[in-house]
């Protein structure tokens, strides 16, 4: 069946407002009274806190509050069991921007010379910034609960890789070493908070993960649940660096509540780059066997994350990097072993792929080493091992819909065998690779997704939905879902999102879970107005239920359009059969059982997406530098609820691959950061991007709404190995470490002269 | 000391008494409240806050506002009159070239001056001239498109 509104190239429902500036995000809200928290942090990054003396900065005119760890006597962290970092510092600063103490003054001026005046004491500890020096014996210990600085660890074991080796005909082994990189929204981490006199506190904040962080504020603030109401306005980009609580809430939230007035606690750029999150860097050795033919039959490998000072998604970066090996390539024997280490650096995070990018990296990578010393084409080695649909994964993923190969075969088009021969000279090359991901995971039971409708009176439909909309434009696919299916046009429909007094329950904005899990959820939502609806106006025209249909803003009887009634109609009908209100809840898990998280054993996501992508670069030998020409990138949604959406995410995700590839890279300097500004990290600008193609592949997955599967992160593997592998393809060398800035490829091309 | 400057924006003029420490920036978002112009980074890298100044597009952060005394200013809330968007926002509407919003109110400042200097602008051109502007979340290729998109359409447009 045609549908009337999934699939359309639909304008986002919120783009009129920002187009005209009219959007109110977190940092534009202005209450009356309101003051301005800035944070003092640590310039060291590692010693024991002796004493913090804020007397002075009390006495400055225009401070109203001061807060220091001595109030922040509860520890948090994204999972209870990461739990290491207190809101503001007690014992120890363990990296350079570790918050000590808070100030809210009358303005941001006034708060920020008052930080000069707090006394802080430290006695300065040992440090160690790389995570293999941290794992090593006698390294300086960062929390003093974990000798050994080992923060977390995951290790995964299927088949029988030794076996898989001896049998293999070809087997080579590489370390890729990936970057710091970080999320650079556009908005920075920002916050209001504000209490009432009946002691409820209003928390605005800029996070993609509402309930969840407000869970952690509650419980390390020692609050009930039901006293924070935590409203997220519109979010100005997220990429997976705000789904965490942060010092500055906690900070606003405290100040708020000693000052009498609202605290806006909003962070600078430079904060947002030193004391946030970051993609977290990878060493990864990595064995693969094959055979003659290309066939994969083992992969082995060892991680150590540079997981920085606190501890963030903790164990979760490695089991997702790990446990993803599977995908996208048919993976008989696997072995996995990750460790994470403490540093005194600023603590990784998840960004959009949750370390999956850097695995796909190296795998990609080592993927087509093997192929050339096979003297195979890299194209026909994905082809020959890519996963198809009813495959079932080694550890028990089920793959009930895969366009892979449609993605491989809609990239590699553009590549003539004949014309790769002659490129080399021209120092132009092609390069692929590919990619599977989650559609957001059921990590335990009690994952649900979860949606309320209710109906107006003038017959338009309110959505309410804890997702959030962070541009990736989950208001309108959700607003699309259930105009669908309530046979409503999208502008009849009213999204109500993110505000925990408000909106139902609702798991992460993350993982790419949104359009399936909440998008089911908003889908059984509807179904159920939509039957509450049918009976009323079947009681209107003495007919049966069944054989109705809504469809465009009208109910009407199957087959004759005329005998039916209007969206408005259908609600003064059962206004008048005192049949108000019409609410309808709909909820969704996954039919699955929670993976085993220590094993990596079990179905993890009703369903999986897959990626290829393909990049043309040229390199000038002389300067070291790559310019990207052509990106093709192919990306099975499932179904694209909004096709013109699913671009955006596919586009977004080139650049960001990009700039991981070429550009950007956090740099430190015994723990002081050097490059954080926009101007010296060197995420992509509108002159490095190429000329970009995508390519849509639908497969319709049994479990997504109308068929649809993620398109948000599993968009962001392929990249980097596409142009790390064509600048292979352009002048021979293989780079091992990111980014390939000029110095690096130089350096290679100078070896490679010999 | 504060000094009393005056500025025209969006063809309204304010007095505002300032201290000279000010950004243009602040001013236009916490004592004139449009906040239409963003804040992204407060040394002139992102572009989030273009804004036009006497006919020229700069990053508002950069500016001190008492240097614009007595100049005239066009903020994102100006762009629509009457009611009506302008061809350059409803293009960005229209081509998905609005994702999360920040960067949108500086992009659409930054392309409405170069159709209006240029109106028939290559791609390249349209490039140059969003370059100062940050987007991480659409790549650029839709605000590209939509700038070309508008210069293609005025093109079409008999002359008035």
């Amino acid at each position: 069946m045609e549908y009337s509104v999934v699939g359309k190239s639909l304008p986002k429902i919120d783009a009129p407002a920002k187009a005209k500036g009219e959007t109110i995000f977190t940092t534009d809200l202005r209450l009356p009274g309101m003051l301005h928290g800035r944070i003092l942090r640590s310039p060291l990054p590692h010693a024991r806190l002796l004493n913090v003396d804020a007397s002075r900065a009390l006495r400055l005119p225009g401070v109203k509050a001061v807060v220091t760890g001595a109030e922040t006597p509860i520890t948090f962290g994204y999972l209870p069991n990461t739990a290491d970092q207190y809101p503001l510092a007690r014992d120890k600063v363990r990296y350079i921007g570790d918050e000590v103490a808070a100030v809210a003054a009358v303005d941001e001026d006034t708060a920020e010379h008052a930080l000069s005046l707090i006394q802080v004491d430290y006695e300065e500890l040992p440090a160690v910034f790389d995570p293999v020096e941290a794992l090593r014996e006698g390294a300086p210990q960062i929390h003093d609960n974990v000798p050994g600085n080992v923060g977390g660890e995951f290790k995964m074991n299927f088949g029988d890789v030794e076996a898989a080796f001896a049998a293999a005909d070809f087997v080579r082994e590489d370390r890729f070493v990936t970057a710091a990189v970080t999320h650079c929204p556009l908005e920075g981490h920002a916050a209001v908070a504000s209490w009432d006199a009946g002691g409820r506190l209003t928390l605005w904040t800029s996070t993609q993960n509402p309930f969840l962080v407000r869970r952690n504020l509650t419980r390390s603030l020692g609050i009930p649940d039901h006293k924070l109401r935590l409203v997220v306005p519109p979010v100005g980009g997220g990429f997976g660096g705000k789904i965490e609580a942060f010092a500055n809430e906690y900070a606003s939230i405290l100040l708020a509540q000693k000052a009498g007035r609202p605290v806006r606690l909003a962070l600078s750029r430079e904060e947002v780059f030193c004391a946030t999150r970051r993609r977290i860097p990878l060493i990864i050795d990595m064995k693969t066997g094959v055979k003659k033919d290309g066939a994969i039959v083992g992969l082995d490998t060892k991680v150590v994350a540079d997981g920085g000072a606190y501890l963030s998604t903790g164990m979760l970066v490695l089991f997702h990097g790990g446990a993803y090996l599977v995908l996208p390539f048919r993976m008989p024997n696997v072995r996995y072993e990750g460790y994470r280490a403490y540093t005194n650096l600023p603590p990784s995070g998840a960004q959009r792929g949750h370390g999956v990018p850097q695995m796909r990296y190296a795998f990609e990578s080592q993927l087509d080493m093997l192929a050339e010393e096979l003297g195979l084409d890299p194209v026909e080695v994905r082809l020959r091992n890519a996963v198809q649909t009813g495959d079932r994964t080694v550890n028990g993923w089920e793959v009930n819909s895969c366009g892979l190969t449609e993605c491989i075969k809609g990239v590699a088009k553009p590549a003539d065998p004949e014309k790769r021969l002659h490129r080399r000279k021209s120092s132009r090359g092609w390069g692929m690779g590919c990619g599977g991901f989650i559609s957001g995971p059921k990590m335990v039971p009690g994952f649900v997704s979860t949606a309320l409708i209710k109906l107006d009176q003038d017959g338009n439909v309110a959505l309410l939905t804890g997702a959030v909309d962070i541009g990736q434009g989950s208001n309108t696919i959700l607003g699309q879902i259930a105009a669908e299916e309530l046979g409503v046009k999208l502008d009849q429909v009213n999204v109500i999102a993110s505000d925990t007094g408000v909106t139902p329950i609702e798991l992460c904005t993350g993982a790419s879970r949104v359009t399936m899990w909440t998008g089911n959820a908003v889908k059984n939502a509807a179904a159920n107005a939509k039957a509450q609806l049918m009976e009323v106006v079947a009681e209107k025209l003495e007919c049966r239920a069944e054989d109705l249909e809504a469809r465009d803003g009208r109910y009407y009887v199957k087959g004759s359009p005329e005998k039916g009634l209007s969206f408005a109609d259908v609600m003064k009908v059962a206004i008048q059969a005192e049949r108000i209100p019409l609410v309808a809840k709909g909820s969704y898990s996954a039919d699955l059982k929670p993976p085993n998280i220590r094993t990596g054993e079990g179905n993890l996501s009703p369903a999986y997406s897959f990626s290829a992508h393909a990049a043309e670069v040229e390199v000038d030998r002389e300067t070291g530098e790559v310019r990207v020409l052509r990106v093709v990138s192919a990306h099975d949604c499932g179904r694209a609820v909004n096709p013109m959406l699913v671009e955006a995410q596919l586009d977004g995700s080139v650049s960001g691959g990009l700039g991981q590839a070429l550009l950007e890279e956090m740099r430190w300097d015994r723990g002081q950061l050097l490059n954080p500004s926009l101007l010296d990290y060197h995420q992509p600008t509108v002159d490095t991007m190429p000329e970009m193609d995508s390519v849509i592949i639908e497969t319709d997955d049994p479990a997504g709404p109308f068929g649809a599967k993620e398109a948000g992160e599993g968009s962001q593997l392929s990249t980097v190995p596409a142009i790390v592998n064509a600048i292979y393809d352009a002048v021979g060398v293989r780079i091992t470490k990111l980014p390939v800035n000029p110095e690096t490829l130089l350096r290679a091309l100078e070896k490679q002269k010999g | 000391m504060k000094h009393l400057i005056k500025l025209t924006v969006n063809g309204e003029e304010y007095e505002v008494a300032i201290e000279p420490n000010r950004s243009l920036l602040d001013v236009l978002r916490d004592d004139l409240e449009l906040t239409g112009t963003k804040k992204g980074c407060e040394t002139g890298d992102c572009g989030a806050c273009t804004v036009v100044l006497d006919g020229k597009t700069v990053n508002a952060c950069l500016i001190l506002a008492v240097s614009a005394n007595g100049k005239s200013i066009l903020t994102i809330e100006g762009v629509a009159q009457g009611g009506k968007l302008h061809p350059v926002q409803e293009a960005f509407i229209e081509h998905g070239a609005i994702q999360c919003g920040y960067c949108t109110p500086g992009m659409i400042l930054s392309a409405k001056s170069l159709l209006e200097e240029n109106p028939r602008p290559t791609e390249w051109e349209v490039r140059e001239a969003i370059a100062g502007n940050l987007c991480r979340c659409t790549g650029y290729v839709k605000i590209v498109k939509a700038i070309l998109a508008v210069a293609e359409e005025m093109a079409k447009a008999p002359v008035a």
